[in-house]
C-alpha cells in the first residue's frame, strides 16, 4: 500500500455542546465539563426523561450569532457558525486568489423543520420542507460563505463528516481546489432521537464510553469543520503550519445495517489503512480519539479492533463524546477539530465518567486530562450505519 | 468542475427505470431480503447484482452511491409513526433503512465487500459527485473496479409536495437506479469509453453554450464528430448547437429527478455499445445543476 501526501489544515472551527466556539469547547474539555443535560429545546415527549447534549441557544439566538434572519434549519446554522469559525482561524492572505470549495457532511439535513411540516399534515409552507435534502444546508453555507468553485455533500451515518475530511484531502492531493472546508452538521431531531431510542441504545443516564457498566449513547447536535489547503496555499500562511492530515482510510464492515460486527473488521481495516498511507506503524500513535459511543456492541467492537492492532503497546485513549454526546453526521468534523487541537496543543482529553474497566479489553481509555505531552500522531475513528467505517491521522507538523 | 479528464472504461451497465418496467426482483435479489426493502434499496441494490453479474466480477474494490433524497418511503413512515404514535413505542425498521448510506451499505452487506464505500448526497449533483470519488479512487489506484450508481425514489408523498414546487410542469415524475463498473484499464466487451465529465453551476444559457464547446474544444472535437446527443432538457440546446445531430429527450423515457443522469448515463453506454461512435449527454436539473458527458467506442 502506497503512502498519500500529506495536506495540511489551516483552520478549525466547532460548536458543541460545551461551547459555541474552539475556545470555549477547549476550555470545557479542559476543565472536564461535560455538555449533557435535561431537553430544553427540542419540542418533544422525551423532555425530562433522555438527557441529550444540546447546543445551549435557541434557533433565534443561534441567527443571532450566525447573523442570518430566519427561518433556518437548525443544521444549517449550526454548519454556517462553526465553517465560518474555520475560515476566520485559516485566516488566509487574499483568499480571492485561490479556488475554494465545501464538502459538508449530515444526515438528517432540514428534518427539523420538516417533521414540524409533517406534524401539520403535509399542509405548511413549502419553505419549510425546501431545507430537507442533505445538499440544501451546504449550498446555503456555502453561499453565505462567498465559497463558488466547488461544492457537495456526504452522507455515511456517523462517518458522515469524516469521509467528508477525506474527500476534500483528495480534491487538494489532485490539484482540483486550494482550500476545502470540510466537515459536517447535525442538529438534534425528534426523528434521530425516536430512531436511536427505539433502538434501545440511549442511555438514560450520562454516557459512559468504554465503561463495562456502560448502558448506551447520548444524542448529541453541533458542527465541526477544518479548513484544508494546498502546499501552495500553506506556503502563504503567515504563522505556517502546525498539523497535517498524514492518513484516512474509508473501510466498510459488511456485517449489519446497525450493528458492529463483534471483532470489529471494518473499523480494523480503516484504522490499519489509515496507518498505512501515513506511513506509520502502530507504535507511532500517540492518542485516539475514540468513536467511544457507549453502546454495548459499538465499544466492544472498536476495542477489540484496536487489541488487534495495537497490542500490547496502547496509545493514550479517549471518547469525547464523553463530553459532546453522539454529534452523528457531525461527530467526526468536531472530533476531527479536537484531534487538530491535541495535535496542536499536547493535550490527551479524559473519557469522563469512567470506573469499570471491560473484562475483554486489556487496556482502559485515560481518566485525567494530560497537558503538554508532546504528541506526533493522532488517529481519530468514526465508524456507523450501514459499516461505514473511516480513521483518520492528525500528525505535527514541525516544517 | 471537471469530474472526468482521463478516459475511464465502463465495463457493465444495468438500470432500472420504473416507467419503462421493472426487472424480476426475485432473479436479483434474495426473496428474504427482497420482503424487508423499500422501493430504493430494490431498485438500488438490484441494478447493482445485474451490474456486477455482467460484469463477472463477485466484489469489486469500491462501491459509491448517489442519492438526493435517500430512503424518502422509510423516513416518511417513521416520521408518520413519530406523529401518530406521540413518539411512543415506535418500531425501529424502518428508521434503520432511513439513512442515506443504506443502499450503498446493503449493496456491501449482500457481497460481503469490506472496500471503499461511500454516498454523495448533493441534490442534483448527487451522482456527478459519487463518479468524481470513482475517478478519483481509480486514479489513485486506490481502485481497479468501482461500483457506480444514481438512485432515487418517488413516493407519494414527495410526488405531491415536488408537484407543488412545480417540478413536473414540464417532465413527467420519475424515479429509478443505474450502476457502472468503471475500470482505469480497458478490456473486451466494454460498453464504452468515458472521455470526458464536466459539470456547471447555474450558467445562463450562453454560459452553457460556451462550456459545451469549450468542452468539445478540449477532447479535439466540434459538434459534427457527436453521432449521437442525449438531452434532458426538452431539445432547445440540440437544436441550436448541434444541428443535424440526432437527438434524444431522455426523460421522456424515466421522467425527472435529481440523479436521472445515471439514467441517460446508462442509455449512452448501451448506444455507444450498439455501434454509435460518440455520444454526448447534456442535462440540467432546474436549471442549477448542468452536466455534460462524453463517451466514444471503447475499442477506438
Amino acid at each position: 500500500m502506497s503512502t498519500t501526501r500529506p495536506v495540511a489544515v489551516a483552520g478549525a472551527g466547532v460548536i458543541s455542546a460545551i461551547g459555541a466556539n474552539v475556545r470555549e469547547c477547549l476550555a470545557a474539555l479542559v476543565s472536564g465539563h461535560a455538555g449533557m443535560g435535561d431537553i430544553a429545546w427540542l419540542d418533544t415527549a422525551h423532555r425530562g426523561k433522555i438527557p441529550v447534549a444540546e447546543v445551549k441557544a435557541s434557533n433565534t439566538r443561534l441567527q443571532e450569532i450566525a447573523d442570518v434572519p430566519g427561518p433556518v434549519s437548525r443544521t444549517a446554522l449550526l454548519g454556517l457558525i462553526a465553517a465560518r469559525e474555520a475560515l476566520d482561524n485559516a485566516a488566509i492572505p487574499e483568499p480571492h486568489r485561490w479556488r475554494t470549495g465545501i464538502v459538508s457532511a449530515n444526515t438528517v439535513g432540514g428534518m427539523d423543520l420538516t417533521e414540524d411540516f409533517f406534524a401539520r399534515g403535509l399542509r405548511g409552507r413549502l419553505r419549510e420542507v425546501v431545507q430537507h435534502e442533505c445538499g440544501y444546508s451546504t449550498e446555503w453555507v456555502a453561499g453565505r460563505l462567498g465559497i463558488r468553485d466547488y461544492q457537495t455533500t456526504i452522507s455515511t451515518a456517523c462517518s458522515s463528516s469524516a469521509n467528508a475530511i477525506g474527500f476534500a484531502a483528495k480534491l487538494i492531493r489532485h490539484g482540483m481546489l486550494d482550500i476545502v472546508v470540510a466537515g459536517g452538521t447535525d442538529a438534534l431531531t425528534k426523528f434521530t432521537l425516536n430512531g436511536f431510542n427505539s433502538l434501545m441504545i440511549l442511555d438514560q443516564a450520562w454516557c459512559r464510553p468504554f465503561d463495562d457498566e456502560r448502558q448506551g449513547l447520548n444524542l448529541g447536535e453541533g458542527a465541526g469543520y477544518l479548513v484544508l489547503v494546498s502546499d501552495a496555499v500553506a506556503a502563504t500562511l503567515p504563522a505556517g503550519v502546525d498539523c497535517v492530515l498524514s492518513g484516512y482510510a474509508n473501510a466498510n464492515d459488511a456485517y449489519h445495517q446497525t450493528a458492529s460486527s463483534p471483532d470489529g473488521r471494518g473499523s480494523w481495516l480503516a484504522m490499519k489503512t489509515a496507518l498505512e498511507r501515513s506511513g506509520l506503524q502502530p507504535g507511532d500513535i500517540d492518542y485516539i480519539n475514540l468513536h467511544g459511543t457507549g453502546t454495548q456492541n459499538n465499544d466492544l467492537a472498536e476495542g477489540t479492533a484496536i487489541r488487534r492492532l495495537f497490542d500490547p503497546d496502547y496509545p493514550r485513549m479517549s471518547s469525547t463524546k464523553s463530553f459532546t454526546g453522539h454529534t452523528l453526521g457531525a461527530s467526526g468534523g468536531i472530533e476531527a477539530v479536537f484531534s487538530v487541537l491535541a495535535v496542536r496543543q499536547g493535550i490527551v482529553y479524559p473519557n469522563l465518567r469512567f470506573h469499570t474497566p471491560m473484562p475483554e479489553l486489556p487496556f482502559v481509555p485515560e481518566r485525567e486530562l494530560i497537558l503538554d505531552l508532546p504528541i506526533r500522531h493522532v488517529l481519530s475513528n468514526s465508524f456507523g450505519f450501514g459499516g461505514n467505517c473511516f480513521s483518520l491521522v492528525f500528525s505535527k507538523c514541525l516544517s | 468542475m471537471l469530474i472526468v479528464n482521463q478516459p475511464i472504461y465502463i465495463r457493465s451497465a444495468a438500470g432500472i427505470s420504473p416507467r419503462q418496467g421493472e426487472p424480476d426482483y426475485k432473479a436479483l435479489l434474495d426473496p428474504k431480503l427482497l420482503r424487508r426493502m423499500s422501493r430504493i434499496i430494490r431498485m438500488g441494490a438490484a441494478a447493482a447484482m445485474a451490474c456486477l453479474r455482467e460484469a463477472g466480477i463477485a466484489i469489486p474494490d469500491a462501491i459509491v452511491t448517489g442519492t438526493a433524497y435517500g430512503c424518502l418511503e422509510d423516513t416518511g413512515l417513521f416520521l408518520k409513526s413519530i406523529i401518530e404514535r406521540n413518539e411512543d413505542l415506535l418500531q425501529p425498521a424502518t428508521f434503520i433503512q432511513s439513512t442515506h448510506n443504506t443502499v450503498g451499505a446493503q449493496i456491501a452487506l449482500m457481497l460481503g465487500c469490506t472496500g471503499y464505500n461511500n454516498t454523495f448526497v448533493h441534490r442534483g449533483f448527487s451522482f456527478e459527485s459519487a463518479l468524481l470519488d470513482a475517478t478519483l479512487l481509480l486514479a489513485d489506484e486506490e481502485a481497479a473496479t468501482v461500483l457506480v450508481g444514481g438512485v432515487d425514489e418517488l413516493t407519494e408523498t414527495s410526488y405531491a409536495l415536488l408537484g407543488r414546487f412545480g417540478l413536473f410542469r414540464r417532465t413527467a415524475a420519475g424515479e429509478g437506479a443505474a450502476f457502472f463498473l468503471l475500470t482505469r484499464e480497458p478490456s473486451s466487451g466494454d460498453y464504452a469509453r468515458l472521455e470526458g465529465i464536466k459539470t456547471f453551476d447555474q450558467p445562463d444559457f450562453r454560459g452553457v453554450r460556451e462550456g459545451l464547446m469549450s468542452f468539445l474544444r478540449s477532447k479535439g472535437l466540434t459538434p459534427e464528430d457527436i453521432d449521437l446527443i442525449i438531452t434532458g432538457d426538452n431539445g432547445e440546446i440540440s437544436a441550436s448547437l448541434f444541428p443535424g445531430v440526432p437527438s434524444l429527450a431522455y426523460k421522456q423515457l424515466c421522467g425527472e429527478y435529481p440523479t436521472s443522469t445515471s439514467f441517460a448515463l446508462w442509455l449512452a453506454a448501451r448506444h455507444v455499445r450498439s455501434g454509435i461512435g460518440r455520444v454526448l449527454i447534456y442535462n440540467h436539473y432546474l436549471g442549477i445543476y448542468h452536466s455534460v458527458y462524453l463517451l466514444s467506442h471503447a475499442a477506438e
